[in-house]
């Protein structure tokens, strides 16, 4: 099992460290490719924590029949395999899409933008932090909570002085969680947002090209993906391990 | 339902098989869809029980449509082969069989990546074959949200244009096509189309996707495409700006089926496969 997940990353590295291998990596679609995952995965890691830690606070909180549909639907996009949510976010928000001729009337087009990467990241990654904020809020002791309302602390008081602290770990986990997978969106954004250049051409999007162009390149891109992603997992690691 | 599936498979085995046994068996065609044509010239010698044999095709992604039907025709003229294809675009069918897919033929959209197996002796030179030619043609959808009419439009600025990407072949053409148009549209017409494209799509499947869900204003795909989506709105290339694509096929050298591979390559050749390839919009080579 360790043989099956090992022997693929080490053949990358064994084939992609040749005298191309820094040409490659620092090529210019290479550098715009690696520029715009960055900007794009950040972005859709800041709308996952902004809007989804309210959504994750209520959902934790929330007692209603109602509760278990919602969770559902927010943890849906973690197991649908990313052609179906690139396919959805097309006939939804496409510019003849069911809501995106709408926005089509008011100017806004969303395929092939830049925008475009940012929703399919956020459609992908966001239900990990959501899911992972929710269990967070969940396991604060319930006890605290009342012991700060009986202190008089309001709704908002208890939220960012109780909840936020002590479920930081979760929340700062989950975000790092959805930030790797943000940066690893691929089927969703080739069908959704296309694919050019300095516009929608993330990493691993450039990687399927370059697999067809110059296995050299996808595989020098490889490895940065593969430094860049085991980075934020040694990250997540020592978090875990500071607690 | 299932059941009723497992009683018609049942006797489907019957049938073959007591075709098999009682040899002169005068009445019994192959279990599989008889074919509409005859292509009796081109089927395997039989041996009395029908082996089940699998034949892999890795064909350029724009042959998807005429190469589904050329396998069941082929299937049926061979009792007990299935012929399954890996359709995709040519250079990454390429990469694959240069990184050991199981394959049996290859169909490339160009002669480069043919000629790149044959360097790597993964094809025998001689036995690399042109079987169709095919043009380019500028693709709309149904409703023509840009009220593009003529070539020289697709110039226009604010109109989102779909290409292939540069490294599929039929990217390649595009871009060559357009070179042409210079001549005729102006010397800064190839980089004001170039200026509109909105995606370069991995596969010219793609493109057409795009146009026919409307998501772009145009797009640049084979005559043979646009024949597969009667709905979509095209305008035609003039020959002296288009680029015609020549498509080779070949029998690969490490295929553990080669009298088999052979037969199908022949039988693509043949007036039967020609006739469905024409069927789909392709040109005789």
């Amino acid at each position: 099992m360790l043989a099956l997940f090992a022997l693929p990353i080490f053949a990358v590295l064994i084939r992609a460290f040749n005298g191309a291998f820094l040409a490659d990596a620092f090529s210019a679609q290479a550098f715009s490719a690696l520029r715009l995952s960055v900007v794009t995965s950040a972005v859709s890691t800041a709308c996952a924590i902004l809007f989804g830690t309210p959504l994750a606070y209520l959902l934790a909180r929330w007692k209603s029949r109602f509760k278990t549909i919602v969770e559902m639907l927010t943890d849906l996009p973690i197991v649908l395999p990313p052609s179906v949510a690139g396919l959805a976010l097309l006939i939804a928000f496409g510019r003849r899409g069911i809501f995106g001729s709408a926005l089509a009337a008011a100017g806004i087009s969303l395929p092939f933008t830049t925008a475009a990467v940012v929703l399919a990241q956020t459609f992908v990654s966001a239900p990990l932090y959501i899911r992972a904020a929710r269990i967070g809020f969940a396991e604060v002791d319930g006890q605290l909570e009342e012991a700060a309302n009986v202190e008089g602390a309001n709704q908002w008081q208890v939220f960012q002085s109780v909840m936020l602290p002590l479920a930081r770990r979760a929340l700062l986990g989950g975000a790092i969680l959805a930030w790797t997978r943000a940066l690893g969106e691929f089927g969703a954004t080739i069908l959704f947002a296309g694919n050019l250049e300095g516009v929608t051409q993330t990493m691993p999007l450039a990687i399927y090209l370059g697999f067809e162009r110059n296995i050299g390149a996808a595989l020098s891109l490889s490895v940065l993906l593969i430094f860049v992603s085991a980075l934020l997992l040694a990250l997540t690691r020592k978090l875990e391990r500071e607690e | 339902m299932k059941r009723f599936l497992n009683v018609i498979v049942l006797f489907a085995l019957l049938v073959t098989g007591c075709a098999s046994a009682s040899t002169p068996a005068p009445t019994i065609v192959p279990a599989t869809e008889a074919p509409t044509k005859a292509p009796a010239a081109t089927a395997i010698p039989q041996t009395a029980t029908p082996e089940p044999r699998a034949l892999t095709v890795f064909a350029a992604a724009s042959l998807t449509d005429a190469f589904t039907e050329i396998g069941k025709e082929f299937d049926a003229a061979n009792p007990g082969v299935t012929t399954t294809f890996n359709f995709g675009g040519s250079q990454t069918l390429r990469t694959q069989i240069e990184e050991g897919a199981p394959a049996d033929v290859f169909a490339s959209a160009n002669q480069k990546e043919m000629d790149a197996l044959i360097e790597s002796a993964l094809v025998n030179k001689e036995s690399s074959q042109v079987f169709l030619k095919n043009k380019l043609v500028v693709i709309l959808p149904a409703n023509n949200p840009a009220k593009i009419t003529s070539l020289k439009e697709l110039a226009n600025s604010g109109i989102k244009l779909v290409l292939a990407a540069e490294e599929v072949p039929v990217g390649k053409y595009s871009r060559q096509a357009l070179d042409l148009m210079n001549a005729a549209f102006g010397a800064d017409f190839k980089d004001k189309v170039l200026a509109n494209v909105v995606s370069n799509e991995d596969n010219v499947k793609q493109v057409v996707a795009k146009i026919q869900l409307g998501e772009a204003d145009a797009g640049i795909v084979y005559t043979s495409d646009a024949v597969a989506a009667p709905e979509l709105q095209t305008i035609e290339i003039p020959t002296e700006m288009n680029v015609i694509a020549k498509y080779p096929i070949a029998p690969l050298t490490e295929s553990k089926n080669a009298k088999l591979a052979q037969a199908f390559v022949d039988y693509v050749r043949s007036p039967a496969g020609q006739a469905i390839l024409q069927k789909w919009g392709f040109a005789a080579p």
